[in-house]
Parts: C-alpha cells; sequence; structure tokens
C-alpha cells in the first residue's frame, strides 16, 4: 500500500481505535479478582470484555483493509510496543481504584462523544461498529460517573486519592484530540471524526462531573504525546509481555 | 415463525441448494428450484432456531432476536446472525452450535455471516423469550430500550413485588444487572435494556 493511500489510512485508523480498546480491556482486567467489592469486580470484568470485544472487530476489520493476511490475534499477539497506535493513557499501570476510576472516566467520556460521531461515518463498517459501541459506552460512563461522585464527594481519604488521580492523569488527555494527518485526511473524506468537536463535548461533561463531585480541574504545566507513532511508555512493554506470552511461546496455539 | 417479530422469515432466492461440501449433504439436499428449496430452509431455520444461549439456556437465539436470517442464494445457504454485547463469550459457543446443526443438515460449507447493523437490542426479545426468562428467575427487560436506563423497578420474578432496588447495573454476565428484592428479599438478576 502508498504510504498515503486511503486504505492505509484506514488501516491505521480502525488499529489506533482498535488498540485502544485492547489495551485499556487488557489494563482493566488486571481487576478482575481484585476488585473492592464483589459488585464491582463483576463490573470492571464486565466493562473490560466490551472492551476486549470491541478490540476484536477493530483489529478484525484493520487486518482486512490491510489485506496482508494478518487477523485480530496476529495484530494483537504479534507486534511489540513501537507498533502499537494507543493513546498513552490506556497503558499506565492501574494505580489505586480512584486512579482507575478516574481513567475509565476521562476515557468513556470520550469514546461516547467520540463513537457518537463515528455512527455517521462513510466508512459502512465503522458506523456499524461505531452504533454498536456507543450503546455500551454509555452505560460504562453511568457506571464511571457514578464512582467520580462517590469518591470525590466521600472520605477524606477517597477525595485526596481521587485529586492525585485527576492531577496526573490530566497531562495525559491531550493527546485524545490531537490531531494529525490521518484524522484530517480521514475527516475530509467523511469517514474520521472531528475531534474538536468531541473535544468540546468532553470539556463540558468533564466540568460537569468534576464540579458535581466538588473537585477542581487541574490546569497541567505539560503534556504527554506520542503513543500513536509507537512512542510509547516503558509501561507498555509489561503489559505486551504478559498479553502476549502464550501467543508468542505456542504460536497459532488455541483454547 | 415465532412471535419475535425480528427475525426475518427464510429467504429462498435463485435455485435450490447445490452440494455442500460432503456427500452426506449432496443427497440429503434437495434438487434446484420449486419448494423443495423452500421446504429444506423451513427445515433448516426450524432447527437452527432451537439453538439456545449457553449462558441462559431457556432462550433460544430465536428469542433473543440473533439469529436474523436463514438465506440461499443460488448454491450457497448463508446464516445470519447479530451479536449481542461486543465481548460475550456465548456468542462463540452460539456460532459452534450453529456450525453443528448446519453439518447435520449436510450444509456443513454453509456461510455464517455477523453482521453488526442494526446493532442488536432487547427490544428483539419475544415476548415468549421474556416469559421464560421471568419463569427462570430473571426479571425481563422493561422496555423499551432507547428509553436508557430502566425508569421504573423490574418486578421481583419470584414474588412479583414491586418493591426492588438495584445492588449494581453488571451482574454475572453482560446482559445482566443485578437487583435485591425489598420483600421477600431475594437477590435476582435483571435482563438490562440494550
Amino acid at each position: 500500500m502508498n504510504p498515503e493511500s486511503p486504505q492505509r489510512d484506514l488501516f491505521q485508523y480502525a488499529l489506533r481505535l482498535g488498540d485502544n480498546a485492547l489495551i485499556n480491556g487488557q489494563r482493566l482486567s488486571e481487576w478482575c479478582g481484585h476488585g473492592p467489592l464483589l459488585e464491582e469486580d463483576l463490573a470492571l470484568a464486565n466493562i473490560a470484555l466490551d472492551l476486549i470485544g470491541r478490540a476484536r472487530l477493530l483489529l478484525s476489520y484493520a487486518g482486512e483493509v490491510e489485506g496482508a493476511g494478518r487477523a485480530e490475534d496476529d495484530l494483537a499477539y504479534f507486534r511489540n510496543e513501537r507498533e502499537f497506535r494507543n493513546f498513552l493513557i490506556m497503558e499506565l499501570p492501574r494505580g489505586d481504584f480512584a486512579f482507575t476510576m478516574a481513567r475509565q472516566f476521562f476515557i468513556d467520556a470520550y469514546d461516547c462523544f467520540f463513537y457518537q460521531a463515528l455512527r455517521d461515518s462513510a466508512d459502512s463498517t465503522l458506523a456499524a461498529i461505531a452504533a454498536k459501541t456507543l450503546k455500551e459506552c454509555q452505560y460504562h460512563l453511568r457506571h464511571s460517573s457514578e464512582w467520580m461522585l462517590r469518591l470525590g464527594d466521600g472520605t477524606a481519604e477517597s477525595r485526596e486519592r481521587l485529586s492525585r488521580a485527576v492531577v496526573e492523569l490530566m497531562p495525559f488527555t491531550f493527546e485524545l484530540f490531537a490531531e494529525d494527518d490521518i484524522d484530517r485526511r480521514m475527516g475530509e473524506q467523511g469517514v474520521g471524526v472531528d475531534l474538536q468537536a468531541v473535544a468540546a463535548a468532553w470539556n463540558d461533561k468533564v466540568d460537569a462531573v468534576l464540579a458535581a463531585a466538588a473537585m477542581e480541574r487541574p490546569a497541567p504545566a505539560f503534556t504527554r504525546t506520542g503513543g500513536r507513532q509507537g512512542l510509547h511508555s516503558e509501561h507498555l512493554g509489561y503489559l505486551l509481555a504478559e498479553m502476549q506470552c502464550v501467543q508468542r511461546a505456542w504460536p497459532g496455539l488455541q483454547w | 415463525m415465532r412471535a419475535t417479530g425480528l427475525a426475518r422469515p427464510a429467504v429462498v432466492a435463485g435455485g435450490g441448494v447445490g452440494p455442500a461440501s460432503t456427500k452426506t449433504a449432496t443427497a440429503r439436499l434437495p434438487r434446484a428450484g420449486g419448494a423443495g428449496g423452500a421446504e429444506f430452509l423451513a427445515t433448516l431455520r426450524a432447527a437452527l432456531e432451537q439453538v439456545t444461549d449457553p449462558e441462559i439456556p431457556v432462550l433460544t437465539i430465536a428469542d433473543l432476536g440473533v439469529l436474523r436470517e436463514v438465506s440461499q442464494q443460488g448454491e450457497r445457504v448463508q446464516v445470519v446472525i447479530t451479536p449481542t454485547y461486543s465481548g460475550c463469550p456465548a456468542m462463540e459457543a452460539i456460532a459452534q452450535d450453529i456450525k453443528e446443526v448446519l453439518r447435520r443438515h449436510g450444509c456443513a460449507g454453509a456461510e455464517v455471516k455477523t453482521r453488526l447493523f442494526p446493532p442488536w437490542t432487547t427490544d428483539w426479545l419475544s415476548a415468549a423469550g421474556k416469559e421464560k426468562l421471568r419463569r427462570y428467575g430473571i426479571a425481563p427487560p422493561l422496555g423499551p430500550a432507547a428509553a436508557g436506563e430502566a425508569v421504573a423497578a423490574p418486578r421481583c420474578p419470584r414474588c412479583d413485588s414491586d418493591n426492588a432496588e438495584r445492588v449494581s447495573e453488571f451482574g454475572s454476565t453482560p446482559c445482566k444487572a443485578l437487583y435485591r428484592c425489598g420483600d421477600c428479599r431475594e437477590p435476582f438478576d435483571y435482563f438490562k435494556c440494550l
């Protein structure tokens, strides 16, 4: 494929979305069996499952568009850190429960507005995946928003932990809206989403929920980007090692 | 056709069913054209409608609205399904069971296609399916899904009380939420709207 061909762009576009869902789902699944209470353990595992399901749809499609014979499993298990295109926020270690919930809240809000817009994509497969995904994003957001209120307006300790998480995470949210050439070309073709519109809706939602949780919105002095260029933090390699080790040891193994 | 209102009737397009991948298939399949093809599809469809959800075995894929189409294009038999939740592991088992039914009917070569759009919704659950759920101990969804989260609490499937409270929006499978009845004090699953 020509590096700037529409097919190449579409492959990258689907791959990025698939990688975001995959890495977020893998991180969240670390809570399985360790949730602070049984109901929450089930909730986090269910949400992780939705994310892995979404990743499967998107990576399968990316492989189809690429046309090089790579299936979802090839893309998930046989790429190295530099080939992953997820946002950095997805790969950060799970931290404590407040960190996990604050990250989910930022991501769930983003996903709701992003996939809502992607439903109108000129690419019918992306539009169909978006319509399916949006329904799930909406109850994910309901869940994480409720926890933002509960933790922010809870005890002194929950508030302190949530506030620390929000400060730590905010610099990573800029990357969610940083448009590059692929976004612009996909947008011009009516395939991709206008990230500025997503940013406006996201900012309103974040402001509203933080205000309801009586939390300040921090103004970060720096931003962190690079995930979509394959420039990841040191954390991704460890995550991939755990996620990929079985397929790397026994390639092609099936359950 | 069941009272689902969701699965479309079998579509018979073109001629009859041609040879599938096995000899048995060729022998069992009707000759091209005419009522034979439609009859065969109806039989196949009826068998496919018996495939159940491994997590909620009282529900068939017809009750759920997962089975969308059983059709025939020339020599090819095609089955179309729409998945419930993106990551629901039951879908894998359902796809396997569908393939097994196809194999038994001599259509091992048939295509099982996944259709994502329109996305699956609990509005597709048949009235019979909802009643089966209730008798099984799972409160059926209070539609329509477009209304979002249930405004009213579901009735307890054991004592029919409307005095239930939500414990968690998530349960033992992606499709269920956990409730507790304030009268009989029993916990119960609610098949939530999607």
